[in-house]
C-alpha cells in the first residue's frame, strides 16, 4: 500500500528545501541525520475522504521531506485536521495512497506511532487526572519519555502539573499536549494548530522548541491558519483549499502570493501610484493613501511615496484569510454551501 | 433577572422528554405499590398477617420508614414509596439544577449566554424555577394517579404535595452544592451525599424511634402521616427548609466568581504512578469510581434483601402473582426466594455492565481517544483494556451483591453459613452480564451512535424476569434473555453447559464488536 519514494518524485522545491536544511545544519555546526538517505516521512497522493455526501478531502497530494518543518495552511474546514487524522490511522482513506514514515498509517498505526507525536488543536484531558499524569500516560504509551526533557519543558512552558484536567484553561491543556509530544523521542511531529490558546510568550517558547526539534534533523508537519507562524517556522508550505492542495513550495516560491497592505501619509498628494504595477485596491484621499501591493513592486511604490514626502507609513502583512479571499475568492464564492465541515 | 423567562423556556424545552420520564417514573413508583399490594395479598387477612410481620422487621423500617397503617393499601403505598420517592425527586432536582448551572459553567456554554444582555441571576433563577416546576409536576402526577386508583383524596394530595416539597428542599441543597465546587462531578457528589445523610438520619431515627428523623427532610415528609392520620404542619417545615437553603445558595452565588467554586480545587500528583501508565491502568482509573459505587450500592441493597431472613412466606404473601415473581425455581421456598433474589440482583448489576461497556463511547465522544490512539497504543489493546475492566468490574459488583445478601441474612438469622453459600451462587451470572456488555460492544463497534440501544436489551430482560412466568411468555421468547438459561443457584445445582454457552456468546459478540471497531473511523 505504502508508496515508496522514487527519484522522479524529488522535485526542485524539495531540493531547495534540502539545500536550506543542509545550510542550517552547517551553520549550526552539526549535522545529525543524513536526510538524503531517508524516506519522505509523509507522502500522500490522490487522497479522498468523504463523510456522507461531503467530500472532505478531494484528491489531495502532499509530500513532506525529511528534516523539514512543513507548514500545512488553509482556512477552517479545508481538510487539515482530516488529513492528520488519516495520517494517524483514525480515519480510513477512501481512495489514494498514503505513506507515513514509510509505512501504512492504517494497518501499521501502533508501530508507526512509536516514532511520532501528535498535538491536536483541541486538547481534551481526563477530568480527574492531573496534567502531569496525562503527560506520563501519553509518554509511556508512546514508549517512554525523556525525563530531563520533560522536566525542562514543564519549566519552560510554566505548566503546573498538579492541576486536574478539568481545571486547566484551554491554553494550559494545549501545553500539556505539547509537553507530552516534545518530551518524547520521536522522528516526526504532527501538529494540528498547536498554538491555539497559547499566549504570545508561550508561542515564542513553542517556536524555539520547534526550531530545536528541527535542528536535530527531525520532521514537523504544522497545520495552521496563521501565516506569521508558518513564516517564522516553516521551510516549506502547502496550501489547502476545499480538500485539495492548491500551492506547495518554499516560502520564496510562494512570494507571488504575498501582498503587503500599506497605508501612508505624505506632505503632498501622492501622484502616480496607480501607474505602479502590482498595486491593488488603491484609495487616495488628499494626503493619505492606502493600497495593497505585490511584494516585488514594493520598492517602486515607496519611491512614489517618498517623492510626495513621507510623513507616516504603516505596512501590514496580509492574513492568510485575506490571501485566500484574494486568490481563491471566485472559487470560494462557487464553493460556498458545500464547504466541508472539517 | 433580565432574560430569566427566555432561559426558563429554553430549559423546559430542552428537558421536556427527560421530565416526562422522571414524572412518569415517579407516578409509577407510587401507584405500582398499590397495584402490587392488591395483587399480592388476596384477602385482608393475608395483608394483616404481612403487615404484622413487616411492622416488626427492623430492616424494612430502616429502609422505608416508620411502619404506620400497613394493613391498608394507602398506608402501604405511603410506607413503601415515600422514602424512595423523596430520593427520586431529589435526584431529578439535582440533575436538573446541575445540568443548567454547573455543567453549563464548566463547559463554557454559560459564558457565551452570559455575555448577552441577561441578568446575573437569570440563568440560575431559571434553573431553579425549572426544578421547582418539575417537582410540582411530579407531585401532581403522583396525587392524580393515586386518586385515579380510588385512594382517599386528601391523603393522596398530601402524599404528592409532600413529595413536591421534599423535591424543593433537595433543589435548594443541589443549588447550594453547585456554588461550592467548580466541577459538576463533585457537585453531584456533594448533593448526593446530602441526600444520603438525610436518608440515613431518617433510617436511624425511625429504628430507634428517636427525634433524629426530624433532622431529615425525608423525615418531615413521612411525618405528614399520609393515609395514617394526615397532618399538614410538617409541610411547613419542608417549605421553610427549602426557602432557607435556596436563600443560602443565592447568598453564596453572589459571593463567588463565575466558573469558580467556594471550595478551592485540590492539586493532585505531578507524576503518574507506574500502574496508571498503561491502557489497563487508565481504564481502571477511569472506571474505578463507578465500580466501587455500584459494588457498595448492591452490597447495601442485597443486605436489605437478605435481612428478610426466614420471614419469606410472610413477605411475599400467598398470591400466585407474587410467587411467580419472587420464587422462580421449584424446591425449598426460602432457598428459592434467595436464588431469585440473586437473579434480580444480577439483572440490576447488568445496568453497570452496560454503562461500563458504553464508557469507550463516552471517551470517544469527548475526544479523549484520539490522543491515546496517536501513541503506540493500538485500537485493539485500548478496547481490550476497556473490556477487561468491564469484566473485572462485573465480577466485583456481583461478588458484593452475594456478600451483601449473605451478610444481611446472617445478621438477621445468625446463620453464618449464608456468607459462604451466597457469594459463589452469584458469580455464574457474570456470563449473562457479559452477554449484555458484549452486545453493547458490538453496537459500539458497528454504530457508536446507536450503542445506547443496548439498554433496550436490559429492559427486555427485566420484563422477562418480572412477567415471564406470570404471563406465560412462550419459551422461545424467554430464551432470548440470557438470564433464563442458568441454574438458579443456590436452590439448584450449578451446571456448566449453559454457563459456558453464554460465555461463548459473550465472547463472540465482543470479538465482533472489537473487529468492527478496528475497521471504522474514530472521531
Amino acid at each position: 500500500m505504502a508508496g515508496r519514494v522514487g527519484p522522479r518524485m524529488v522535485n526542485s522545491a524539495e531540493a531547495d528545501a534540502r539545500g536550506l536544511q543542509r545550510n542550517r545544519n552547517d551553520t549550526a555546526g552539526r549535522c545529525v541525520h543524513r536526510v538524503e538517505d531517508m524516506v519522505n516521512p509523509i507522502e500522500i497522493h490522490g487522497l479522498v475522504k468523504t463523510f456522507g455526501s461531503t467530500r472532505a478531502l478531494d484528491g489531495l497530494d502532499l509530500v513532506v521531506s525529511p528534516g523539514e518543518v512543513h507548514g500545512y495552511l488553509g482556512p477552517n474546514g479545508a481538510g487539515k485536521s482530516t488529513t492528520i487524522r488519516v495520517l494517524l490511522g483514525l480515519l480510513r482513506a477512501d481512495a489514494g495512497r498514503v505513506s507515513l514514515l514509510g509505512g501504512d498509517p492504517w494497518s501499521e498505526a501502533a508501530t508507526l506511532h512509536r516514532r511520532l507525536a501528535y498535538v491536536p488543536g483541541e486538547v481534551n484531558l481526563w477530568p480527574n487526572l492531573t496534567g502531569g499524569e496525562a503527560i506520563d500516560l501519553l509518554g509511556s504509551l508512546r514508549g517512554g519519555l525523556n525525563e530531563g526533557r520533560r522536566r525542562e519543558l514543564v519549566e519552560r512552558f510554566d505548566l503546573d502539573p498538579t492541576k486536574k484536567g478539568r481545571s486547566y484553561s484551554k491554553g494550559n491543556r494545549q501545553k500539556v499536549a505539547i509537553v507530552a509530544a516534545l518530551a518524547s523521542e520521536v522522528q516526526l511531529l504532527l501538529l494540528d494548530e498547536p498554538t491555539s490558546g497559547l499566549d504570545p510568550l508561550m508561542e515564542s517558547v513553542f517556536q524555539a522548541c520547534i526550531d530545536e526539534f528541527r535542528d536535530d534533523g527531525r520532521t514537523v508537519l504544522l497545520s495552521s491558519h496563521i501565516l506569521a507562524e508558518a513564516e517564522r517556522l516553516c521551510d516549506r508550505v502547502s496550501i489547502l483549499r476545499a480538500g485539495r492542495c492548491v500551492e506547495s513550495g518554499t516560502l520564496g516560491e510562494l512570494r507571488h502570493l504575498r501582498r503587503t497592505s500599506i497605508s501612508a501619509e505624505t506632505s503632498k498628494p501622492p501622484i502616480g501610484l496607480d501607474a505602479v504595477g502590482g498595486v491593488h485596491d488603491l484609495v487616495v484621499e488628499g494626503n493619505r493613501a492606502s493600497f495593497d501591493i505585490d511584494t516585488q513592486s514594493l520598492d517602486d511604490a515607496l519611491d512614489v511615496l517618498r517623492q510626495a514626502g513621507l510623513v507616516s507609513l504603516t505596512s501590514q502583512p496580509p492574513s492568510l484569510e485575506e490571501l485566500f479571499l484574494r486568490h481563491y475568492g471566485d472559487q470560494l464564492a462557487t464553493a460556498e454551501g458545500m464547504e466541508p465541515a472539517r | 433577572m433580565t432574560g430569566a423567562v427566555t432561559f426558563l423556556r429554553h430549559f423546559l424545552r430542552r428537558d421536556r422528554w427527560m421530565l416526562l420520564v422522571w414524572v412518569l417514573g415517579g407516578a409509577l413508583l407510587y401507584v405500582s405499590q398499590a397495584i402490587q399490594v392488591e395483587g399480592t395479598y388476596a384477602t385482608q387477612a393475608d395483608l394483616d398477617k404481612a403487615a404484622a410481620s413487616m411492622a416488626h422487621n427492623a430492616a424494612f423500617i430502616a429502609m422505608l420508614g416508620p411502619a404506620r397503617a400497613l394493613d391498608t393499601i394507602g398506608g402501604q403505598v405511603a410506607w413503601q414509596a415515600s422514602a424512595f420517592g423523596a430520593i427520586l425527586a431529589g435526584l431529578m432536582s439535582m440533575f436538573l439544577v446541575g445540568r443548567h448551572t454547573r455543567v453549563e459553567e464548566e463547559t463554557g456554554r454559560d459564558e457565551l449566554l452570559r455575555a448577552s444582555p441577561v441578568g446575573r441571576l437569570a440563568p440560575t433563577t431559571a434553573a431553579l424555577v425549572t426544578a421547582l416546576l418539575a417537582n410540582v409536576l411530579l407531585g401532581v402526577a403522583v396525587s392524580l394517579t393515586l386518586i385515579a386508583y380510588r385512594l382517599g383524596v386528601p391523603d393522596s394530595v398530601a402524599l404528592g404535595a409532600g413529595l413536591t416539597l421534599s423535591g424543593w428542599v433537595f433543589t435548594g441543597t443541589a443549588l447550594l452544592a453547585a456554588q461550592l465546587t467548580a466541577s459538576a462531578r463533585s457537585m453531584y457528589g456533594i448533593a448526593g451525599a446530602i441526600m444520603g445523610v438525610a436518608y440515613a438520619l431518617r433510617a436511624v431515627g425511625d429504628l430507634r424511634n428517636s427525634a433524629l428523623a426530624w433532622l431529615s427532610p425525608i423525615g418531615w415528609y413521612q411525618g405528614m402521616h399520609a393515609f395514617s392520620g394526615l397532618r399538614w404542619w410538617p409541610a411547613l417545615l419542608l417549605l421553610a427548609g427549602a426557602a432557607a437553603v435556596t436563600a443560602a445558595a443565592y447568598v453564596l452565588f453572589q459571593h463567588r466568581d463565575f466558573g469558580a467554586g467556594l471550595l478551592a480545587a485540590r492539586p493532585g500528583p505531578a507524576r503518574a504512578a507506574p500502574r496508571l501508565r498503561t491502557g489497563w491502568g487508565l481504564a481502571w482509573q477511569l472506571q474505578r469510581g463507578s465500580v466501587l459505587g455500584w459494588a457498595l450500592a448492591l452490597l447495601l441493597f442485597a443486605a436489605a434483601f437478605g435481612a428478610v431472613g426466614n420471614d419469606v412466606t410472610d413477605v411475599i404473601g400467598t398470591s400466585k402473582a407474587s410467587q411467580d415473581i419472587f420464587v422462580q425455581s421449584p424446591g425449598d421456598l426460602i432457598d428459592s426466594f434467595y436464588a431469585t433474589a440473586i437473579l434480580m440482583l444480577a439483572v440490576i448489576a447488568s445496568a453497570f455492565a452496560i454503562s461500563s461497556a458504553l464508557r469507550p463511547r463516552g471517551e470517544e465522544d469527548d475526544g479523549r481517544v484520539e490522543p491515546l490512539l496517536a501513541t503506540a497504543l493500538s485500537r485493539r489493546r485500548w478496547l481490550l483494556a476497556q473490556i477487561g475492566t468491564t469484566a473485572v468490574g462485573c465480577l466485583l459488583v456481583l461478588l458484593a451483591a452475594g456478600v451483601g445478601l449473605g451478610a444481611g441474612y446472617a445478621a438477621v438469622t445468625g446463620d453464618t453459613h449464608a456468607l459462604i453459600t451466597y457469594p459463589p451462587a452469584a458469580l455464574p451470572y457474570i456470563a449473562p452480564m457479559l452477554v449484555l456488555s458484549g452486545l453493547t460492544r458490538l453496537l459500539y463497534g458497528v454504530a457508536p451512535r446507536a450503542a445506547t440501544l443496548a439498554w433496550l436489551a436490559l429492559g427486555f430482560c427485566v420484563v422477562v424476569l418480572l412477567f415471564g412466568q406470570l404471563f406465560h411468555f412462550p419459551q422461545w421468547l424467554l430464551n432470548l434473555s440470557p438470564f433464563q438459561h442458568l441454574a438458579l443457584t443456590p436452590a439448584q445445582d450449578f451446571t456448566w453447559a449453559p454457563f459456558l454457552g453464554l460465555l461463548t456468546v459473550a465472547a463472540l459478540l465482543s470479538a465482533a464488536g472489537q473487529l468492527a471497531f478496528q475497521h471504522r473511523d474514530v472521531h
